[in-house]
């Protein structure tokens, strides 16, 4: 027992770091007095020093100021993608539980059908879409968020649904939900006071995951330039960039690489944790 | 069996239907279609021309009507011409097929192998399980391009041993290729046996609590013929199961790893179509690997029903 409260207390310290992180991008930025979006070609590819804590990339900007500012970006993406994806997934979970029959059939095969194939290759496919095309501004980092958000969603909800189908399965099977029935509570009553509240546990530890998932994600399309677009910073495209100049400044690709494994990282434990595994 | 694996086909071929037709639809929304980029490349040409030349490909048809064609070529065998290769589709598709089984079959091979190594530890073990979980954990949250990066910096530009990615040239021999694989199928493999790890622990623990382990234990047979011969049996089917929920995951670990280490292959491919806007060639290339995927999807199943009778009458 002392295990599993370990891991959770664990991964949501790690979180908790890399959230505070986050918040403090706009402190840092003027106790270090530079601007992480300015390039400053006289101070390109700079060891680490008390000025430029982790150094300057290609363009002179300082790493450890974009790494935080990418933070808010990548944890952003990761935990509304998410979100979006847990209110689709336990909404479609729900409701296959509850109608079943044709309804259930349709919604779990499509399920099976998404998670069948391969991800990425459909991720970089959608990502390829022009906003342009379908009535958005093109190239404006609201827009990249958004587009992000909703592509990931898309693919997220399958894994919400398939723990809250079957949790939801079993609650509607037990003897208070006859009860609550019984008594004349309305079908939406049933479900929203006496289901819900009792699958929140496999949902907590789906969305958990579900984050971790995203930030993965959004991390690897990113790198391939599909995800969230330079200058603006996020984890993803600063490892892009790390790329191109592995023989400049090796240790650029090292922070950005860290964040991110340590993100995911707490996700998971944090899920463990609610799951209760030892 | 043979109804299960007809039920199975069917399937395999309504996500084809679905997925191609979606994909379809999703490609008329990407920047750069051939009548643009004739327009981006002659500025001489007027909005009659453009209009002319939309007629003449058929583009102003619609959308069902130009992907029921689409279907009936690929369906009759003609898969069309790569722009970005200047190639027909085929002649590009297949050697990319190949290069990515390759590279899929060694990862798999190394992830299986090193995952459940970690995972017979931790079940044998008690005490090296809180340090092959703490592994698992990281491995599977490494990004895999990261770690594709860290390996180029280490052993290609810090130690110079191997090449940092790319493909050997023509008719260099198996040795060559083989440096050229190293890299890459590390990648891969460390980004998969983190899963294999976990759950070859979990199934390993679980069979050895079985009785007959206490039985063969009993009458004397040493711990490597316990976990060898009477556990890991009885372990492999849920360890099949990893395997099959895998085979997407490893799939997309090649788009990612065959676009870091610039190595040719079917994800490469499908990133390199779809930024170039050579959209037949991309369409193609997902639908290739979607089904690749599913078919070794049914492959595992199938085998777990030849190793475990009980799930034959399912």
């Amino acid at each position: 027992m002392p295990r599993v409260k370990l891991r959770l207390a664990l991964g949501l310290a790690v979180l908790g770091v890399l959230a505070a992180a986050a918040l403090a991008a706009p402190l840092a930025q003027q106790w270090l007095g530079h601007d992480p979006f300015a390039p400053d070609l006289f101070r390109r590819f700079e060891p680490p020093s008390p000025e430029h804590p982790l150094g300057t990339d290609d363009l002179g900007r300082d790493l450890l100021l974009r790494l935080l500012h990418g933070a808010r970006v990548s944890l952003t993406v990761g935990v509304a993608a998410a979100l979006a994806a847990t209110l689709l997934g336990t909404a479609a979970g729900l409701f296959a539980a509850w109608r079943g029959g044709m309804a259930d059939a349709v919604l779990m095969r499509i399920a099976d059908g998404l998670l069948a194939l391969p991800a990425l290759p459909l991720l970089v496919v959608l990502a390829a879409v022009d906003p342009a095309r379908i009535g958005l501004p093109r190239g404006e980092a609201a827009t990249d968020i958004l587009r992000i958000v909703v592509i990931l969603a898309l693919f997220g909800w399958v894994g919400v649904a398939r723990l809250a189908r079957a949790a939801a399965l079993s609650v509607l099977a037990q003897d208070y939900v006859r009860a609550a029935r019984a008594l004349g509570a309305g079908e939406a009553r049933v479900l929203l006071r006496h289901v819900l509240p009792n699958i929140l546990g496999p949902v907590t530890v789906a969305t958990a995951l579900a984050v971790a998932g995203a930030i993965l994600a959004e991390s690897t399309l990113s790198f391939l330039g599909l995800g969230i677009q330079p200058p603006a910073p996020s984890w993803g495209n600063m490892l892009a960039n790390a790329q191109e100049m592995v023989f400049s400044a090796p240790l650029a690709a090292v922070w950005p690489g860290l964040a991110i494994l340590l993100a995911v990282a707490g996700c998971t434990l944090v899920a463990d944790g609610v799951r209760g595994r030892g | 069996m043979p109804r299960l694996i007809a039920a199975r086909l069917v399937q395999i071929a309504i996500t084809l239907a679905v997925l191609s037709f979606c994909a379809y639809g999703l490609i008329g929304l990407m920047p750069g279609d051939p009548i643009d980029l004739a327009i981006a490349s002659d500025p001489r040409l007027s909005a009659e021309d453009a209009a002319r030349l939309r007629a003449l490909h058929g583009l102003d048809r619609p959308l069902l009507a130009r992907y029921g064609a689409w279907v009936g070529m690929v369906l009759s065998g003609e898969f069309g011409f790569s722009r970005l290769f200047a190639q027909p589709a085929a002649a590009v598709l297949w050697p990319a097929l190949g290069s990515t089984l390759v590279l899929l079959g060694a990862a798999l091979a190394l992830a299986a192998a090193i995952g459940i190594g970690l995972g017979a530890l931790a079940a044998l073990r008690p005490r090296a399980a809180p340090t092959v979980d703490a592994v698992a954990v990281l491995g599977q949250s490494a990004p895999s391009f990261w770690l594709g990066m860290l390996l180029i910096i280490l052993f290609a530009v810090r130690l110079g041993w191997l090449p940092a990615g790319g493909a050997p040239e023509d008719g260099a021999g198996l040795g060559e290729a083989l440096r050229f694989l190293v890299l890459p199928v590390a990648t891969l493999a460390i980004a998969n046996l983190a899963a294999y790890a976990r759950h070859s622990a979990a199934a390993l623990e679980a069979a050895l609590r079985e009785p007959w382990i206490r039985s063969a234990r009993a009458r004397g047979a040493p711990e490597r013929v316990v976990l060898w011969r009477h556990a890991l049996p009885n372990a492999a089917v849920p360890i099949l199961t990893i395997a099959a929920l895998d085979a997407g995951a490893l799939v997309s670990g090649a788009l990612v790893t065959e676009t870091v280490f610039a190595r040719p292959g079917m994800g490469k491919l499908i990133y390199d179509a779809v930024m170039g806007n050579d959209y037949n060639l991309a369409l193609l290339a997902l639908l290739l690997a979607a089904l690749v995927t599913m078919l070794a999807t049914l492959a595992v199943d199938l085998a777990q029903r030849a190793l475990d009778p009980r799930l034959r009458d399912a």
